[in-house]
């Protein structure tokens, strides 16, 4: 701690970044034991409530969180139903131990056995398992849940520690962060602050007793301090760079939902590509043009390959979203690097000139016939567009498009409502970017992960080999232009939909080779807008 | 019991661990769930030379600290162990589903 003036400045470690000016607030502290102790079965009964009662909670707890904290949350709730952990402690307490000294002390002896080696993830598990223990002594203490209504609206929070499952019952929309002494960067509850944008610092060297709740203070992670009743000066400094930080999100945020044009007035449009539907929930339809790749290899994931139905309710979720703008959505795109279980073959020498993408979909036609009928059935809802990966030959396009045809027919004779969708390729084969005008694709997506590798004969995954695959060589940039080029000659859509296109730095070479549709990974829309706003055509080909 | 039926009851069978972080708690879980989906009894390890566990126990399967590129080693009885083990390793070489 160091003193300036009247306030005290602590240290500590930045685990999530954000600038909080409020009071301090302690977390109301778990209150443990002050128990009746039974007899044995009492006691055993007692426990077999408990682990019920912190099922229940973290079970509410999953379903009313995001993925990454189900994630985080459901080692635990997993763990209270692991019969080889619990059986011993039940044991202990017929032998004689009260609950609450039983399960302490069987779950220290575990923290500590994933403590001692040196392996860093398993240590950090030991978190989860001091997490869980808490949860059930609290719930033995019988207790119930901690209170947290009574915290100020705004406040920096105190504590010793912050457990996952702790963190994630604080209303972090009424909380303005939280500096806790333990904890390091790593942690989950880092992790789950920086998700949810809670500024988080770890590693407070304070006593946090002597911290008075209700003193203002100012949290500022980046900087690594917490300033206790700072000065009239330092108050007014955080609240300019604090005003300054709103604005700048709010230009962005409006930037966000704006087309986006060039410098000199060419409109680009922004679409985005979408790994898995579930990211839509957070997300609004208003920062894109539309959906520029949907991957459909999530939903052969599961067990067994999905029906019909199945894919139909998923396509129409999707397009329900995008509310009118157009939806591409891409056929599966398996092959021996990522394989499903049943359809692509297993071992091939070089997975990545096999049996992959279309290839594999035109190997199984029961499969693909399935898929596209979903996929036909879904476009009488709404623009939606079929893509097909992989392609090298314009005999490959078209045997898919007679499957296609196929199944319309089949549509239009059971009677079934469907629409025909556009049938487009993605471009990422060299030989399919060379000679793009012999293909009759209703569109062109260039796949730029794909088209860097084969071009320039370098694995993506190979770090060895990051120097040779630069997206920006020349040559990439030459297949990108001539796809452009015969896309503009047969009047159809061309757009990019790799990674190459979620790089800020490689937006005016893109715009410059001619493209003006680019689909991005969502949470870059923002600044490739912002890119695209930067650059001027006329400006750099004179 | 006869030794065909013996036979029949038991199963094993291996895969190898290709997320690049390894077993993690998000795979461990979903491996101990499937395992218990199954009444055979259900014991896995990692490597060849590794200690048998319960398939079953999250915190034991935890605590192999298997690897990526490891192989993961299963062994089942009961009545529907064949199954038990075709699923977990189907399960493993799917990466387990991303």
């Amino acid at each position: 701690m160091s003193e300036r003036g009247s306030e005290r400045v602590f240290k500590g470690l930045a685990a999530a970044e954000g600038l909080v000016i409020g009071e301090i607030a302690h977390d109301a502290v778990a209150r443990l034991g002050g128990r009746r102790v039974g007899n044995a079965a009492e006691e055993c009964d007692a426990l077999l409530q408990a682990v019920a009662q912190a099922k229940d909670e973290l079970g509410a707890l999953i379903a009313a969180q995001d993925e990454l904290a189900a994630e985080i949350l459901e080692f635990q709730e997993a763990l209270l139903e692991d019969d080889d952990l619990l059986a011993p402690i039940f044991k202990a307490i017929q032998d004689g131990k009260t609950a609450n000294g039983a399960w302490d002390e069987a779950m220290d002896k575990e923290i500590a056995e994933y403590r001692s080696g040196d392996d860093e993830y398993l240590s950090a598990r030991a978190d989860d398992l001091a997490d869980l223990k808490l949860r059930v002594l609290q719930a033995l203490s019988g207790d119930g849940r901690r209170r947290n209504d009574d915290l100020a609206a705004g406040a920096i929070l105190v504590a010793e520690d912050l457990t996952p499952s702790r963190f994630l019952e604080l209303d972090w929309k009424r909380l303005g962060g939280a500096a806790i002494r333990g904890g390091s960067p790593t942690s989950h509850v880092a992790i789950l602050a920086r998700a949810r944008g809670v500024p988080l610092m770890v590693g407070l060297e304070a006593e946090i007793e002597g911290l008075a709740g209700g003193t203002t203070a100012i949290l500022d992670p980046q900087a690594g301090t917490l300033v206790l009743a700072p000065s009239a000066a330092s108050l007014a400094a955080a609240r300019t760079r604090k005003s300054a930080q709103a604005l700048e999100a709010a230009r962005a945020a409006s930037g966000l939902s704006e087309a986006a044009a060039t410098a000199d007035g060419t409109p680009v449009r922004i679409l985005i590509n979408v790994d898995d539907p579930r990211i839509l929930d957070n997300l609004s339809p208003e920062i894109c043009d539309g959906i520029g790749l949907t991957r459909t290899e999530f939903l052969f994931q599961g067990e067994g390959l999905p029906d019909e139905a199945e894919q139909l309710r998923v396509y129409e979720k999707i397009l329900a979203w995008a509310g009118g703008r157009p939806v591409t959505i891409r056929t599966l795109d398996a092959g021996g690097d990522k394989p499903i279980a049943g359809l692509s073959q297993k071992a091939e020498e070089n997975p990545f000139l096999g049996i992959r993408g279309l290839r594999l979909s035109l190997a199984h036609p029961e499969v693909f016939r399935v898929q596209l009928r979903a996929l036909a059935r879904a476009a009488a809802e709404g623009p939606l567009k079929v893509m097909v990966p992989m392609v090298s030959l314009p005999r490959e396009l078209a045997q898919a498009r007679e499957l296609l045809d196929q199944v319309l027919a089949e549509l239009a004779a059971e009677g079934t409502a469907h629409a025909r969708p556009a049938l487009g390729m993605m471009v990422e084969v060299p030989a399919a970017a060379l000679m793009a005008a012999d293909f009759e694709a209703e569109f062109y997506s260039i796949g730029s992960n794909d088209l860097v590798q084969y071009t320039l004969a370098a694995a993506r995954d190979n770090p060895a080999l990051a120097a040779l695959a630069e997206p920006e060589n020349p040559a990439v940039l030459e297949l990108i232009r001539r796809t452009v080029e015969a896309a503009a000659a047969r009047k159809v859509e061309v757009s990019l939909c790799g990674d190459l296109a979620s790089d800020r730095q490689a937006v005016a070479a893109l715009l410059d080779c001619g493209l003006r549709t680019l689909s991005v990974a969502p949470a870059q829309v923002g600044q490739i807008k912002e890119a695209v706003r930067g650059h001027s055509l006329t400006g750099d080909q004179g | 019991m006869n030794e065909a039926a013996k036979e029949v009851s038991q199963a094993r069978g291996e895969a190898v661990i290709q997320d690049p972080t390894g077993l993690h708690a998000r795979p461990a879980v979903k491996l101990t769930k499937l395992a218990k989906r199954h009444e055979a009894t259900v014991e896995v390890r990692a490597g060849a030379e590794g200690a048998w566990v319960n398939a079953k126990s999250p915190n034991a399967v935890m605590k192999l600290k298997a690897a990526h590129g490891e192989t993961l080693f299963f062994k089942a009885d009961g009545a529907d162990a064949a199954a038990a083990v075709a699923a977990l390793v189907s399960l493993v070489e799917r990466d387990f589903d991303g």
